[in-house]
């Protein structure tokens, strides 16, 4: 009997005492912290105009969105964004979630690059590598409305071997909030090096 | 007199005569014995990082901070970079320029973007590459980009070559160079078989307000004319504890390229080694790259 209730005793001591602390010892982990999904200013949130109109569920021109170009398989509006809660997302299964925790609404289709992104292989991470990161949402890069990556312009094109002294000067451009600094060729320069890269074109067409 | 005496003064005498009377101060005989930085103590570091401060205070009016931070433990740099998702917008580029303070004019950049037609001859030759491709916007359809910069070979050509030892492979992969050893005879630059080294032809330039005044030693510390340099990945951003990413990982907008510790497990490149479709350039030559290209 005396055996049995120090046994007793020992567990609880353990769950009381080792397993928080256990638990603790989690929070070592780096910390993970995601961005914020890229809403238009003063877009969010939905409710503020959604709260008063009743759903309407019919495949139309929105009035209101016309930046909204809807690519993105067969879905429309109301396949992910929820009728009764504008200010949560809905899954399949009928989970409500977060605008922030939307890459489980992503993976429910694209599992694979869901299951990439966990591990870090696809998407972006800003931070530390060996200690706390930012990962990127899926919506960040691409726009869930159309989700294809879209084309965008190349920062200037090297000086050629002979012409690194034609640098005129170097400017600052601003790109995701850091500045770097782009050199800026003397005129002479540019032209010449358009003709050699059209000139790179046809030879290779 | 004796001859050894008389040999001994004009020797003193002789070396005298070579250091410029204007410029004979002490800071000049320190320069001139500088130690070699893998021979230092780590108070040498220190003292020659302070003194490198004040220089550069004195040369560019900008307070650089010269860090001498030495390799952590258990750890071994990798890179990988995700060639389906490469655009080649250059911003890797010229993110790598404004971090490791790379000289304006003349040009010179660590990075170098090449681009590919679809189908072309490729990896093990990269004659049919273009460098130079001026496109509105990016990517061309029907091409595909690859950047390339120092592979961090783990058997350097640059470092067999090197005659003053200037250039080594440091515990945690990085192959550093300690500049002030280096005698610009750019036989590390014919041996890298990546055209990975950069060779300063002029003076180099950086504007005093476009500094980056968080240096490494073996990084991005101003350079001087005949300096070889290249990539460190970022050593003065990474070996900080906690290390943040080389700047080209933070820049790039699609994602492409990652950075981590080989020897753990759960890090994005080893991720990547272990489920990707993975190829190391030029790994035919026995260099043993820890850059690592993928297909996702």
């Amino acid at each position: 009997m005396k055996e049995k209730l120090f046994a007793t005793v020992i567990l609880a001591v353990i769950m009381f005492y080792v397993l928080p602390g256990l638990a603790a010892a989690e929070t070592d982990i780096p910390k993970l912290t995601t961005t914020k999904p890229p809403f238009t200013e003063g877009i969010f949130p939905c409710s503020s105009c959604h709260a008063s109109m009743p759903p309407n569920k019919e495949k139309r021109v929105l009035a209101f969105h016309p930046d909204i170009q809807l690519k993105h398989g067969g879905n429309w509006c109301l396949d992910c964004h929820d009728s009764a809660n504008r200010d949560m997302l809905h899954l399949a299964n009928g989970d409500l979630i977060p605008f922030d925790k939307v890459y489980q609404m992503c993976g429910q289709c694209h599992g694979n690059i869901y299951r990439d992104w966990k591990t870090g292989i696809h998407g972006k991470r800003t931070g530390y590598w060996n200690g706390d990161k930012t990962y990127y949402l899926c919506v960040n890069c691409h726009n869930p409305h159309s989700p294809k990556f879209k084309p965008i312009k190349p920062l200037p094109v090297p000086a050629k071997p002979l012409e690194i002294m034609k640098v005129k000067s170097t400017v600052p451009v601003v790109i995701e909030e850091k500045k770097l600094y782009i050199p800026e060729y003397d005129k002479a320069n540019d032209k010449a090096n358009e003709k050699a890269n059209e000139k790179d074109k046809s030879s290779h067409k | 007199m004796r001859r050894r005496d008389f040999i001994k003064s004009a020797a003193i005498g002789l070396g005298g005569l070579l250091i410029p009377a204007d410029k004979s101060d002490a800071s000049m005989w320190e320069r001139f014995f500088q130690k070699y930085f893998r021979e230092m103590t780590s108070e040498e570091k220190k003292t020659v990082a302070k003194k490198l401060e004040k220089d550069y205070q004195d040369k560019t009016g900008v307070a650089i901070n010269v860090r001498t931070t030495d390799s952590q433990p258990g750890v071994k740099f990798g890179y990988g970079l995700d060639l389906s998702r490469c655009i080649g917008c250059r911003r890797c580029i010229y993110a790598c320029v404004t971090e490791n303070n790379l000289s304006r004019k003349p040009q010179v950049q660590y990075i170098t973007v090449l681009e590919f037609k679809n189908g072309e001859k490729w990896v093990s030759d990269l004659e049919e590459s273009r460098k130079y491709y001026n496109h509105e916007l990016v990517p061309e359809p029907g091409h595909f980009y690859m950047p390339v910069q120092c592979q961090q070979c783990a058997n350097p050509p640059c470092v067999k070559v090197c005659p003053t030892k200037a250039t080594w492979r440091e515990p945690d992969g990085i192959v550093a160079i300690d500049y002030d050893w280096c005698i610009g005879c750019r036989y590390c630059m014919a041996a890298c078989p990546y055209g990975a080294r950069k060779f300063n032809w002029a003076e180099p330039t950086v504007p005093p307000d476009q500094f980056n005044p968080n240096t490494h030693y073996l990084g991005n510390r101003p350079k001087a004319k005949g300096h070889v340099e290249k990539c460190t990945f970022c050593i003065q951003r990474t070996r900080e504890n906690p290390g943040k990413y080389p700047a080209c990982v933070e820049i790039c907008p699609v994602g492409a390229r990652k950075f981590g510790n080989l020897l753990d497990p759960e890090s994005e490149v080893s991720r990547c080694i272990e489920t990707k479709r993975v190829f190391r350039l030029k790994e035919e030559l026995n260099t043993n790259p820890s850059f690592f290209y993928f297909f996702s």
